[in-house]
């Protein structure tokens, strides 16, 4: 999966910033996504993402989170309380640790617990793995603005 | 309550003078400053609560100021909430948005929750904190007159600036009406400065 892929998906979503803290699964893309169009914003922890999203799109941005699973779980209230509270028409990037699609057995419980919380929480989730399925970015994209509810694609691609 | 250190007896007073200033600015509220801001502000349309979201406020108030460079945003923080979101600080200096003020309610105490003492009561320095982050301007009162003497030139000076408001605790107190639920504020702003 190449990073300007993901970008053009972007790009022809009207995204105007990526809110986002490097991880494993999406860490390639920081020198395209510098050199992209979008503005970053750079985070020091993810609950901070959602809520400078949620100002953003207040402002008339268009916004998306760039993060990893972890950062997801470490989020919870920013989640709750922001962007299903205030009904946030935001995609999530979710960088998916220890994804089972890459044949290797995960090194800790992360992947077990992405999907399920994000059910528990009424979140669509889209898998993203290649080039070929980057068209689910726009996808997810759509319908978090048609239904004003986040939506998120799990990244599956780590970088090593 | 008396904690031997210098507060403004009154936390009201303090928020007062901000009142007295503001003009045109969105003012993004936390959770002390939600119950003390509303019965003081002079145009309550354009003020927002954040909360349900573990100290968000900063976050929230960055985000809306780097949306909308033109107009400025007050974030009416708490001492609780920052220390929550502690990284909101590096994450605003970093941005350097020209159009933020961070005010910090400092009480040393959650209040919301009945006035037990935070973490960083008697500790804590958010200036030294602020600064150290990267703000270039970061100043504390503890006397309403003092920050009347200096918010002008706070105002017309280097962003994003902190300003900390060593306020007593009032403990837990009855929620004052007239402050709109969170989710119609944040619909309201949003139509209005899509507009404007």
């Amino acid at each position: 999966m190449q990073a300007a892929t993901v970008l053009d998906e972007l790009g022809r979503c009207g995204v105007t910033h990526i809110v986002w803290l490097p991880d494993s699964e999406t860490g390639y893309m920081y020198e395209a996504m510098r050199a992209s169009q979008f503005t970053l914003v750079p985070v020091c922890r993810e609950g901070e993402s959602m809520a400078i999203a949620a100002g953003l799109i207040m402002g008339g941005k268009r916004p998306v989170v760039l993060i990893q699973s972890t950062g997801l779980f470490e989020s919870g209230d920013s989640v709750r309380g922001l962007c299903l509270d205030l009904q946030l028409p935001l995609l999530l990037m979710i960088g998916y640790r220890g994804y089972p699609g890459r044949g290797r057995p995960p090194a800790d419980s992360a992947a077990r617990f992405l999907e399920p919380i994000l059910d528990a929480w009424g979140i669509p989730h889209y898998m993203v793995e290649s080039d070929a399925t980057c068209h689910r970015i726009s996808q997810a994209y759509q319908q978090a603005h048609v239904t004003s509810h986040p939506a998120a694609t799990l990244m599956g691609m780590e970088y090593d | 309550m008396s904690r031997g250190r210098r507060e403004i007896a009154e936390p009201a007073a303090a928020l007062q003078v901000l009142s007295r200033a503001r003009t045109d600015e969105i003012v993004v509220l936390s959770e002390s400053t939600r119950q003390d801001w509303p019965p003081l502000s002079t145009r309550p349309e354009r003020d927002i609560p954040i909360t349900g979201s573990m100290g968000k406020a900063s976050s929230f108030g960055l985000g809306l100021a780097l949306a909308r460079p033109d107009i400025r945003v007050w974030v009416l923080d708490t001492d609780g909430a920052l220390l929550m979101n502690l990284g909101s600080l590096v994450t605003i200096a970093r941005a350097k948005p020209a159009n933020l003020l961070h005010v910090v309610y400092d009480n040393e105490a959650y209040d919301t929750t009945g006035g037990q003492p935070t973490p960083g009561a008697g500790i804590v320095d958010f200036c030294a904190l602020a600064r150290g982050a990267g703000y270039p301007v970061a100043r504390a009162y503890d006397q309403p007159e003092d920050l009347e003497r200096d918010l002008a030139s706070i105002l017309a000076g280097p962003r994003p600036a902190l300003v900390v408001l060593k306020v007593a605790s009032l403990g837990r107190r009855p929620m004052v009406g007239g402050m709109r639920p969170m989710r119609e504020a944040f619909a309201s702003i949003r139509d209005y400065l899509a507009r404007h």
